[in-house]
């Protein structure tokens, strides 16, 4: 008894020890101290949780068993961690990039964050793990009754208290250090720290038991050799069937077990620690499984018989009054236990707040309390709550099992059950194809098996499963038995089921996968995590511009802390060149966001939370292209260039624009010089020669008088020219004011043919209609009436009808008045139209006086006016219509550079 | 001398005024007016000097001039260009169309009659 | 057994490249070897008429096959990290994800390719 109450002691002081550790560890992390807690030796040491108290007491009683056979267990670890080039690194590299909380999280992330995996994985894990939680509470308990020499009462009840107290602290212990932090990326430093201390006790303790063992017992190699070989486990008998299951069973277990995901992609500060572990975790594992055949050979030699093989490691201490070195087994083992478990709750608390809670949560709320509530306490509470689930439901198993032997070969069972992830996880990091649907497929599929061929017969005949469904297979179908599916009797029913469960999960996972299709996001994500070293790290599905920064800062605040929020915010902020505490939500903030966020409540809730702000739950086509095929990455690439070069095609095309319109406009300007040359230098030619001619003398009278019309004439063209010139370009720089008069049109037009036709009307007849005439008019009365006297002065020049007529219509809607002028000429060809309106385009053979200005005159005027004035093809003669609006007319142009009437032509 | 001068020419002042100075000097004027049948006009005509403006409803001078040039009977005729635009592109138009001389608008009388006179002498 | 992408793939590199590259096709070679080595046992069993290997003799094989790959591990370990420091470190980023940056952070894209 002094034994039992020293050992409670040592236990207690040991468990305070843990917790101080773990404190000091925690603050010196936070204070930035403590770079020695992030070195690769305390990750290679924090890997040892592989080695639960299966290891430290289940080894020995292994190898009592069955002999060689235990090592197994460590080879397949071994040859990962060796290889980890090829795996581990791209685990660890995918995991890091996509902030991946546990191993459902992963495959639900490569799946296209799919909750419905996650789900599944948790369920799996939380099943595969409550017996393993029970069997380190078992553990714990029988090396605490190994001390007790009491009566069975008394050790009965002490077991269930010890098992309780022990499933408290560790509670506790997991709560107050594995639940500082809700990122959990965020390492656990305290956590990792003790778990560190606990490898190297039960390092040490099972070395120092093997060595005591060799040296103190044995007297040396040689002799405990002979002590092999005198032994009941002298002969190596495996079946090379178990031996390579067991090694290939442990070597995905190594990868697929959430404790083992946790410690060794969660919780990897540094991508090159994996370059120590790879050769110094197997040192590891070999070390603790050097004594292990000794150990037993040795226990069976000494120990009475009968005595419980899994307990050689801490009753041969014992039994050679060593009780120093037993109370440090005794530590080793607890050690082992109480690592395991913490880490293990810790694995499983966020994949279930993460996965099934958190969801939960959000459904129930209606994504309400995203923004309202305090999500962060929520998911701490959550994994808190999960925490002390998981221990509880490990007790629970352990008390409604019994603590029987059964537990012992739970370590295995529970191994084939996480090797069920295998395909789904190492599937989606190699193969692009992999969908979610093959990956559900495979792990129901696998599920199922190994429910039914292992688990549930490891409860014995009649337990669960019928003793008629044993022997005679599920409804009576022989094939169906759980031992010899399909016929295949006689196998061992590990490897039985190992083999089935594996074959079948890799087969739907690969079937299912290939007639399937994924979604846009899976296709992303499958690109993401195979190429990972290859490709930007980025998950990216957010074309942002949607998302309110500030919807997206509340719920942050909710989820990180306000602090840490605002902080993150500001530095986006500042990033984008912003101020304040609102960065743009831009793709590259959102996505950054959302990983940030799945730190903290995994890949899909953090997905689904920022959807439901942004407000876009799917990929755009961008992704899609994005994913299109081989490389994102050059696609991409590529659309870049190829938009440089169309934007450089684009850039070259406006400058052979702009190009051509100033080649035109300069083509244009010498036509015009040269017109206005031709224009003024044709009257003044005439003027010159008929000087020079009077000049010269000698003529009539008549021709005196007819040289000197000439002149005359000609001089008043020019004139007129000069006018219309100036006009023209008064009118076209914008720069005419407008002397807004009001007035009927039949005055307008009154004026207009008395300036046009002067005194003599001559042969032109020109008809109108005084009653439609009858509107007031509230414009430039005198612009109006120079377009008219050039329109009539036009019939009269150019009609060329024996009897010329000219028709003035008026016609007014509610908005506007049309006059149109109408002759009985042979109007202008149609080809022609389009000309008549320009400068100097003068019409026909005979020439009339005239520069060829006044329609062009004419156009600027109405356009000025606010009208038009166009052709109208199809009258018989030559018509033009004349547009204007009825509504009193702005007095325009601003700007009095030009007085009104000061250069208008008096035409 | 009697010789026939063609003026193709379409502001019939300027036909007045040349023909004046021509007809003064002797020289017997014919005008024509319209670009499209100038060609016409001046294979019946056969005159000893053309006078061609350049610019003639319906047909440029220079085309007309091409086409005069092209006709074996009338390539040794020879012409005086006239223009109103005076631009050194219409110089070197004329010249390589094959026009004997080219004269800008307005121009002094005695200049013209020199210019004719000179041509006819160089037939 | 390269990590380069195919088509970018010198035909001929630095000795230091090449190095690197051998130590890369080691590393995956490794657990091939262990997995053949650890395998071996299973030749011995009935491989002598009447007698099983002795547990002992297996004992310290596996034992010393052990060391074995631990040493080698080691050795591959260190050489990778040796020669590959730069590339290493580039790949391992820093740790924290809270100096991290949209654009910069411990994911910034690597030298992208095409």
């Amino acid at each position: 008894m002094a034994t039992f109450t020293l050992l409670v002691l040592v236990c207690v002081a040991y468990v305070v020890l843990l917790f101080g550790v773990a404190f000091a560890a925690d603050r010196a992390a936070r204070r930035g101290r403590g770079a020695w807690l992030r070195s690769p030796l305390v990750y290679t040491l924090s890997l040892s949780i592989y080695c639960t108290a299966w290891t430290f007491y289940g080894a020995v009683g292994f190898a009592a068993r069955s002999g060689l056979e235990y090592v197994t267990i460590y080879l397949g670890p071994t040859l990962v961690m060796i290889g980890w080039w090829w795996t581990l690194r791209k685990m660890v590299r995918v995991g890091r990039s996509q902030r991946i909380t546990s191993v459902a999280d992963m495959i639900s992330s490569r799946y296209g964050k799919s909750n419905t995996l996650a789900v599944c994985v948790t369920i799996l894990a939380v099943i595969g793990a409550t017996p393993y939680i029970a069997l380190q509470l078992q553990s714990v308990t029988l090396s605490f009754a190994a001390f007790t020499p009491a009566g069975p009462s008394l050790q009965a009840r002490s077991e269930q208290s010890i098992a309780i107290y022990v499933a408290l602290g560790l509670t506790l212990f997991t709560i107050l250090f594995g639940t500082r932090n809700l990122d959990a990326n965020e390492r656990h430093h305290g956590v990792v720290i003790a778990i560190a201390l606990e490898a190297v006790v039960k390092l040490f303790a099972l070395l120092a038991v093997g060595v005591f063992v060799v040296w103190g017992l044995e007297g040396g190699i040689a002799q405990t050799l002979a002590r092999i070989d005198a032994s009941p486990i002298a002969e190596f008998t495996v079946t090379p069937s178990r031996w390579t299951a067991l090694t290939l069973l442990s070597a995905t277990a190594f990868l697929c077990l959430p404790r083992m995901f946790q410690v060794m992609v969660v919780e990897n500060e540094d991508e090159s620690h994996l370059r120590t572990a790879a050769w110094a975790f197997p040192l590891y594992l070999m070390l603790i499984s050097l004594f292990v055949v000794p150990i037993a050979a040795v226990g069976l030699d000494l120990m009475p018989a009968g005595t419980n093989p899994d307990l050689f490691v801490l009753k041969l201490p014992l039994l050679a009054g060593q009780d120093g070195l037993a109370i440090l087994s005794f530590l080793g083992g607890f050690s082992s236990a109480t690592s395991m478990v913490i880490v293990a709750a810790i694995a499983l608390s966020t994949m279930v707040s993460n996965h099934i809670v958190m969801p939960i949560w959000l459904r129930a709320t209606g994504g309400a309390a995203m923004m309202s509530g305090d999500v962060r306490h929520v998911a701490l509470l959550a994994r808190r709550l999960s925490i002390g689930a998981v221990v509880f439901l490990g007790y629970l198993y352990f008390r409604m099992s019994g603590g029987g032997t059964a537990l012992a070969a739970i370590g295995l069972i529970a191994f084939a059950g996480v090797a069920q992830f295998l395909p789904a996880l190492m599937g989606g990091l190699v193969w692009r194809g992999a969908t979610r649907l093959g990956a559900l497929a495979g792990l129901s599929v696998g599920f199922a098996f190994w429910l039914y061929c292992l688990l549930l017969p490891s409860f014995g005949a009649g337990v669960i499963l019928p003793v008629r469904v044993m022997e005679a297979g599920l409804f009576g179908q022989s094939w169906l038995r759980p031992y010899a599916m399909f016929w295949t009797g006689g196998m061992d029913p590990l490897v039985h089921a190992v083999m089935w469960s594996m074959l079948l999960n890799c087969a739907a996972f690969c079937a299912v996968s290939l007639f399937t299709f994924p979604r846009p996001v899976e296709r992303l994500q499958g690109a993401q995590f195979v190429n990972v070293f290859d490709h930007s790290q980025r998950p990216g599905s957010w074309t942002g511009g949607l998302g309110q920064s500030e919807d997206l800062l509340i719920m942050s605040q909710r989820i990180l802390g306000a602090a840490e929020a605002q902080e993150l915010f500001a530095r986006a902020a500042r990033r984008q060149g912003l101020s304040g505490y609102l960065p743009e939500p831009s793709p590259e903030f959102l996505e950054f966001l959302e990983r940030r966020l799945s730190g903290s409540v995994g890949a899909a809730t953090a997905h689904a939370m920022v959807s439901q702000i942004v407000g876009r739950a799917t990929v755009s086509v961008e992704d899609l292209l994005a994913v299109a095929d081989e490389t994102a990455q050059i696609m991409e690439y590529s659309n870049r260039l190829e938009a440089k070069s169309t934007e450089q095609a684009r850039t070259a095309r406006q400058l052979r624009v702009v190009n051509e319109k100033l080649t035109q406009l300069s083509v244009q300007k010498d036509g015009f010089l040269s017109q206005v040359s031709h224009e003024l230098r044709t009257p003044m030619t005439s003027i010159r020669a008929f000087s020079e001619i009077l000049l010269g003398g000698d003529l009539t009278p008549e021709q005196l008088q007819k040289y000197a019309s000439i002149i005359h004439a000609e001089s008043l063209r020019l004139t007129r020219l000069l006018d219309d010139l100036l006009d023209l370009s008064v009118l076209e720089s914008g720069q005419v004011v407008l002397n807004v008069q009001s007035g009927t049109l039949a005055q307008v037009l009154d004026r207009a043919i008395s300036g046009a036709v002067g005194g003599a009307a001559g042969s032109l007849n020109i008809r109108r209609d005084a009653a439609s005439e009858a509107v007031l008019l509230q414009t430039d009365i005198d612009r109006l009436a120079q377009v008219f006297i050039n329109l009539i002065a036009n019939a009269r020049k150019y009609c060329d009808a024996a009897h010329p007529v000219l028709d003035i219509r008026a016609e007014r809607d509610s908005t506007t008045l049309t006059v149109d002028f109408v002759d009985n000429g042979t109007g202008i060809p149609i080809e022609d139209e389009a000309l008549i309106f320009e400068k100097f385009s003068r019409l026909g053979e005979t020439r009339a006086p005239g520069a060829g200005l006044g329609l062009a005159i004419c156009r600027e005027i109405m356009h000025r006016l606010g009208g038009s004035v166009a052709y109208l093809p199809g009258q018989g003669g030559a018509a033009f219509r004349v547009t204007l609006p009825l509504a009193p007319l702005e007095p325009g142009g601003g700007n009095d550079l030009v007085t009104k009437g000061g250069l208008r032509s008096v035409r | 001398m009697g010789s026939q001068v063609l003026l193709i020419e379409d502001e019939p002042n300027i036909i007045e005024a040349i023909t004046f100075i021509l007809s003064r000097d002797g020289w017997q004027v014919r005008s024509h007016s319209g670009g499209h049948d100038a060609m016409e006009v001046v294979r019946a005509r056969r005159p000893d000097l053309i006078i061609l403006d350049v610019m003639l409803p319906g047909r440029s001078g220079f085309d007309l001039l091409a086409d005069i040039r092209g006709d074996a009977d009338l390539a040794q005729t020879p012409v005086l260009m006239l223009t109103a635009r005076g631009q050194r592109k219409d110089r070197e138009m004329a010249e390589r169309s094959g026009a004997s001389m080219f004269m800008t608008k307005p121009f002094s009388n005695a200049e013209m009659l020199e210019a004719v006179r000179s041509l006819a002498a160089r037939k | 057994m390269s990590e380069d992408a195919p088509g970018r793939r010198a035909e001929f590199v630095a000795r230091g490249t090449y190095r690197r590259r051998r130590l890369i096709d080691a590393a995956g070679l490794l657990p091939i070897l262990g997995a053949l080595l650890f395998l071996v046992p299973l030749l011995w069993v009935g491989a002598q008429e009447g007698a099983a290997p002795r547990t002992s003799h297996v004992l310290l094989y596996l034992f010393a096959v052990w060391a074995l790959l631990v040493v080698l591990s080691a050795l591959v370990s260190r050489g990778l990290g040796a020669s590959g420091d730069v590339a290493a470190r580039e790949d391992a980023g820093p740790d924290d994800m809270d100096t991290a940056s949209p654009d910069t952070g411990d994911d910034a894209p690597p030298a992208r390719r095409g």
